[in-house]
């Protein structure tokens, strides 16, 4: 086995709640290589940004536990690393964006103050050397008049502006992985283009492994290299993006693919997938999707699907992957 | 501040974005140019506070009698006394009229700021210190260390303050020191080692709140180390409740300490102080009722000015209230 960039194996995580233990992550495995984009896609509560949070080691221990599997980057597992060599790696060498700009800066420091910080603390930077480097990585992120915008507030920025701002404190240390949680959902529509259109840019300059947690399908499309599709903390299939988006072989990636608004269904009724999400804390026996597939036999309910390679890079976790591919 | 013309070269980039809204949670604020903070935009509203102007202007004057009050008293010294004037009351030599020993009633209310005001700023900036880092401390790290340190505030928040105060200082009576800074640090302490639990409360919840903000979780994800990020994002963003909590007790503990003047236990003579000229004048109060008069005025002025100033301040850090 090649070793990648990086490699989530098996993992398990649960919530030990006053309810009960939430399953979040229930043996999850992806791998990332550089340059590479790897698109998670699920609904809210599939577990995609705790697996990020897992990674990052900013998951709140407890109420969370890690109950099994490793998280190699370059070979090493940074599961069982001592926190100190792990701070090292957080931001430097895996670095995050998230959903929400304003609350994810700090209110009361400017934001040149916020990204030199960055240099101050892992390159040992003066405090001048550090805001010349804001400066630059302000413009590389195409914010107008850096220079000037450097001593503002974050609240002085525009949502897109702050997103930007961001995305420029996550890179400023040139990180191999960048996970990117949710970016543009905050954002409007138009500026959702913008923001992505730059982090795929950054991420072919700088050849970084990129994460891109989302559930707007539409967004996906034009950036990710692969797409793995979680449902209940599992990953029900994945695969590179247009084997997914031309033969999806799970009936959850089916039922996401035809909620999407098309240009060419004007006039009908939208579909949509039946029934809610599940409780991760009373998960449905069997396969957790059993509820609400519309290819349900009795196998489902009984056993857990395995995940079965579809095709080469193709993997989905359905007993009848053969028949939903079919269509 | 800085000065106004820079922020017109800062506002200009705003009209070159490309994206054109800016977010609606903003204040809607027409001279929105100016670089602003929560400090700097609470400095803006105090300013035009009226309640603020007030207090700010009696705080200096009792500031000015701390540190120089001969300004004040003309040059006469609060310890020339004479027995003949004993107990006249006010006129225009002596406006205060004069007490038991003949001493100048105003002079000596004069000099008697200094050990008031002193006993609120070190009792103050104490609790803040000593509370603020155990609130910190609880409130970060949360988990047994929270625990542990919360019923030890618990314990301590359950005696009363005065009631404390009279334990320590009638425990360890008054030494033959007359020196001004080692009783007024004997009263600091005996108010401190009770005064900083609600200090501590205060701290706790509000970083308790600030813990789980995202920008601290995105700080962590960045790599900043705890420490780092308790001095960078968390004190700072939580200080604003402590501050205001601070202004308010400062007038408490000029109250407490005249309090315990009054008690006998407090400040010492010849130590001059608020409450240990209220404690002279207590007998007399039917005979001179000036000499207890006119030193208790200034005591409630004080203690009032340092709590409007809390009130001032606890508005302008306040955004729900704008």
């Amino acid at each position: 086995m090649s070793e990648h960039l990086l490699d989530v194996d098996d993992l398990y995580v649960e919530f030990r709640t006053r309810d009960g233990v939430a399953e979040a992550i229930n043996g999850v495995s992806y791998t990332l290589d550089a340059g590479e984009t790897l698109a998670v896609l699920g609904e809210s509560g599939s577990g995609k940004s705790v697996t990020a949070q897992t990674i990052m080691g900013i998951l709140d221990m407890p109420p969370g536990f890690i109950t099994g599997g490793r998280i190699l980057y370059n070979g090493k597992d940074l599961l069982t690393m001592p926190e100190s060599e792990r701070q090292k790696i957080r931001g430097a060498e895996i670095a995050m964006i998230f959903q929400d700009s304003l609350s994810a800066l700090n209110p009361v420091f400017t934001v040149g103050d916020q990204i030199a910080e960055m240099f101050q603390v892992h390159r040992g930077m003066s405090k001048k050397e550090g805001m010349a480097k804001a400066v630059d990585l302000m413009e590389q992120v195409r914010i107008p008049a850096a220079k000037d915008r450097v001593k503002d507030y974050p609240h002085q920025f525009s949502g897109g502006m702050r997103q930007r701002i961001m995305i420029a404190m996550a890179i400023s240390l040139d990180p191999k992985v960048l996970i990117a949680d949710e970016p543009t959902t905050a954002l409007d529509v138009t500026v959702q283009a913008q923001i992505m259109d730059l982090l795929k840019d950054l991420q072919r300059e700088r050849n970084m492994g990129m994460i891109l947690i989302t559930h707007d399908l539409g967004v996906v499309a034009g950036v990710a290299d692969k797409i793995a599709v979680m449902y209940a903390g599992r990953i029900v299939e994945s695969a590179n993006v247009w084997d997914l988006y031309a033969k999806p072989a799970h009936p959850y990636t089916q039922g996401l693919l035809d909620s999407m608004p098309r240009v060419d269904s004007k006039g009908e009724e939208l579909y949509a997938i039946k029934g809610l999400p599940p409780s991760l804390l009373a998960l449905p026996p069997g396969c957790n999707f059993n509820p609400r597939c519309p290819h349900r036999r009795e196998r489902c309910v009984r056993e857990v699907p395995p995940t079965e390679e579809v095709a080469e890079n193709h993997t989905a976790a359905c007993f009848f992957w053969k028949e939903v591919a079919r269509g | 501040m800085s000065d106004p013309n820079a922020s017109v070269s800062a506002a200009a980039p705003e009209t070159v974005e490309t994206e054109t809204y800016r977010g609606s949670s903003l204040p809607p604020e027409p001279t929105a140019d100016k670089p602003r903070s929560l400090w700097s935009d609470a400095w803006r509203e105090l300013r035009s506070s009226k309640i603020f102007i007030l207090s700010g202007i009696l705080i200096f004057v009792f500031l000015i009698m701390t540190f120089f009050p001969s300004l004040l008293t003309f040059g006469k010294d609060p310890y020339t006394c004479d027995l003949t004037l004993s107990r006249q009351g006010p006129s225009s030599t002596a406006w205060f009229g004069y007490d038991n020993n003949g001493c100048d009633v105003y002079t000596r209310t004069i000099y008697g700021a200094k050990a008031s005001i002193l006993v609120g700023v070190f009792a103050t900036a104490f609790t803040m210190l000593v509370g603020g880092f155990i609130g910190v401390i609880a409130g970060f790290f949360g988990g047994w260390v929270d625990s542990i340190l919360s019923r030890l505030t618990d314990i301590f928040f359950g005696i009363p303050l005065l009631l404390g105060g009279i334990l320590v200082l009638s425990s360890f009576p008054a030494s033959d020191s007359t020196n001004l800074y080692g009783e007024v640090g004997k009263v600091v302490l005996a108010l401190g080692i009770l005064g900083w639990t609600s200090m501590t409360r205060i701290m706790r919840s509000s970083v308790i709140q600030v813990r789980n903000a995202d920008f601290v979780i995105a700080a962590r994800a960045l790599g900043a180390s705890s420490g780092r990020i308790i001095r960078k994002h968390v004190v700072p963003n939580s200080l604003a409740p402590l501050i205001v909590v601070a202004t308010i007790s400062l007038g408490g503990y000029i109250g407490a300490e005249a309090t315990l003047s009054f008690l006998g236990l407090g400040l010492q003579p010849p130590v001059i102080s608020w409450g240990t000229m209220i404690n002279d004048a207590q007998p007399y109060i039917r005979v001179a009722p000036f000499m207890l008069f006119f030193p208790a005025i200034f005591l409630s002025v004080a203690v009032l000015s340092f709590i409007m100033l809390g009130d001032a301040v606890r508005e302008a850090l306040d955004p729900k209230l704008r």
